[in-house]
């Protein structure tokens, strides 16, 4: 943690770390703890007088159907969106570790997407399958779905989840790659002296070595589902129709845009805060065991 | 050697172009629209070939705008999004990098609780914390304005952890000899740690800019002003009102500018950018 080396010095280092410190002070603890303590206030309907309620803003919120619907539908939408991006991004991933022609050029060719931003993806995507004048959508009519995600709840969903695992292929194309090439050679080759075909030699070989990127790359992708989707839900259906496409993260936009119950909306706020350390530390303690494996 | 040969190499080539087709198809749809008439597209009758329109959706988009939702050019809010991306990536490296040398590099009384406060930052994107951040933006009178847009989005710890990581191994005999030579602690950043640390500065940068120009839901909130909004908040608004009324060519020519600066440094500086990616996220 600290060098043997180093200088001696009173004020200097508080100078270093001050500007930082300041910030993060500022714009960090100060809204974090601001959030945790009007989480357990109650305004009168006026926003005149304010009481300390304990637990009474949470009761309330869980107690609603509502939100726990939403608490449902936000981690479906991110094990869809993780599971699809994952296996497809390992496909493609796969193919690429081998020694092709042309190889780098097929990793350009995948990973720029990482660079497309969250609305920008929802405004590709719902132009696409928009249902007057979308491209593919002419098709579904055509193969006689009745397409429309702006009135069907599900639909809806659907795109959601597509466009959002299509953003995060490339990403997670990239993790799968740098852990296939950290696969020691001889390890495959042994396999395949012992005569074990291609197919098996992935699923008994490679897949279990790659577990930990896999594990690793799971809680980000669900990381990734609860808050950059924002961008991409707000662009294509705003959380509608109905409520069919509300994450825990736009629930809390809208209802704070709407105003009137602040200790509901940080105690909204909190709740999603628990879920991310929660995720978080489940990150943490993998990385450890990473290093290890 | 493991068997490598024939069908199976087709297989994978195959596979992998028609991935790439997949991840190309939204936004090749998009660059065609945007060479095409309204009319068109809103008939549903868009062609999937390049139109001859160009230069003319071009430089209504860029210039001055759609003609009803958001009249701001969209040249204006690229500049807001420069900004805004710049003043993250590099303020966020330049906080980061000092109070770092400061953490590795000085004995001081609160050295730990200090490191953990900014350590703890990693936890928490702005997105849990939205409405009480907008408020301290709006108390401190930064609503509509670029320190508005980036501060909170700096406070965060990554870099830190990134130059603490880096600084560690640097050797120790480095210090020693810069102190022979009587180098102070300034000089000794400025002149020996700062030429080390290029790369990984490089690196952050690369990924710094990607996050800070691809924000969306801070600008979303505290940009009121038609001249303050970045680019990814215009192309929401441009589909705000009914669909008849939406310019689709202006929206994809938006959404064309609004992908070319991050994918064009994902592109020509990947290398930079794959290192960025993999250190940033451990």
């Amino acid at each position: 943690m600290q060098k043997n080396a180093i200088f001696q010095s009173k004020l200097l280092p508080y100078a270093l770390v001050a500007p930082q410190l300041a910030i993060v002070l500022i714009f960090f603890y100060w809204p974090a703890a601001q959030a945790v303590f009007q989480s357990f206030l109650q305004q009168d309907a006026f926003g005149l007088s304010t009481t300390f309620v304990w637990f009474e803003n949470y009761r309330d919120l869980l107690s609603q159907p509502d939100y726990f619907a939403t608490i449902l539908r936000t981690f479906g939408f991110s094990f869809a969106i993780a599971v699809s991006s994952l296996s497809f991004a390992l496909l493609l991933a796969v193919m690429a570790d081998k020694p092709l022609r042309g190889g780098t050029l097929y990793r350009t060719l995948l990973i720029w997407p990482y660079a497309v931003a969250p609305p920008v993806v929802g405004v590709l995507w719902i132009f696409m399958l928009h249902p007057s004048l979308g491209v593919l959508s002419r098709y579904l009519r055509a193969l006689g779905v009745d397409w429309n995600p702006l009135l069907d709840g599900d639909q809806a969903a659907l795109l959601i989840i597509v466009a959002a695992a299509w953003k995060q292929i490339s990403y997670n194309f990239l993790f799968f790659l740098a852990g296939l090439q950290g696969i020691p050679k001889s390890v495959i080759e042994a396999a395949a002296i012992d005569g074990a075909r291609p197919m098996r030699r992935f699923w008994t070989v490679i897949f279990p070595l790659l577990s930990p990127t896999i594990f690793f790359l799971l809680v980000v992708n669900i990381v990734y589902a609860f808050f950059d989707t924002f961008g991409i839900i707000d662009t294509m259906t705003r959380g509608g129709p109905g409520k069919s496409t509300e994450t825990l993260v736009y629930k809390v936009y809208t209802d704070g845009l709407l105003g009137g119950n602040l200790g509901g909306s940080a105690a909204q706020s909190v709740i999603l805060m628990v879920i991310v350390i929660m995720l978080t530390a489940i990150q943490f303690r993998f990385v450890e065991r990473k290093v290890t494996y | 050697m493991v068997e490598q040969e024939g069908i199976r190499r087709y297989v994978a080539h195959f596979i992998l172009w028609i991935g790439i087709a997949i991840v190309a198809f939204p936004v090749y749809l998009a660059i065609v629209a945007s060479t095409q008439e309204t009319g068109v597209i809103a008939n549903g009758q868009m062609s999937l070939l390049p139109g001859g329109e160009f230069l003319k959706v071009y430089y209504q988009t860029i210039f001055v705008g759609t003609s009803g939702s958001t009249r701001e050019p969209v040249g204006t809010m690229m500049f807001n999004s420069l900004v805004m991306a710049m003043l993250i990536a590099v303020g966020k490296i330049a906080i980061s990098i000092i109070s770092a040398y400061a953490i590795v590099y000085f004995r001081f009384p609160f050295r730990m609780p200090i490191f953990w406060l900014i350590f703890i930052t990693l936890m928490l994107p702005v997105e849990v914390r939205i409405y009480p951040t907008y408020k301290i933006v709006a108390d401190l009178h930064m609503l509509d304005s670029y320190a508005g847009l980036a501060l909170p989005l700096i406070a965060s710890a990554t870099a830190t952890l990134l130059f603490r990581q880096f600084f560690m191994t640097v050797p120790d005999e480095l210090l020693e000899a810069s102190r022979i030579d009587g180098a102070g602690p300034f000089r000794f950043f400025w002149d020996t740690l700062l030429p080390l640390s290029r790369t990984n500065m490089a690196a952050l940068f690369v990924i710094l800019f990607i996050l800070g120009w691809n924000q969306y839901l801070w600008p979303l909130l505290i940009t009121t002003r038609d001249d303050m909004q970045t680019i990814q908040i215009g192309i929401r608004k441009m589909i705000t009102t009914t669909d008849a009324l939406t310019e689709w060519p202006v929206v994809m020519a938006t959404a064309v500018l609004a992908m070319l600066p991050p994918v064009f440094v994902v592109v020509v500086m990947q290398k930079l950018f794959v290192r960025g990616l993999v250190e940033t996220e451990k």
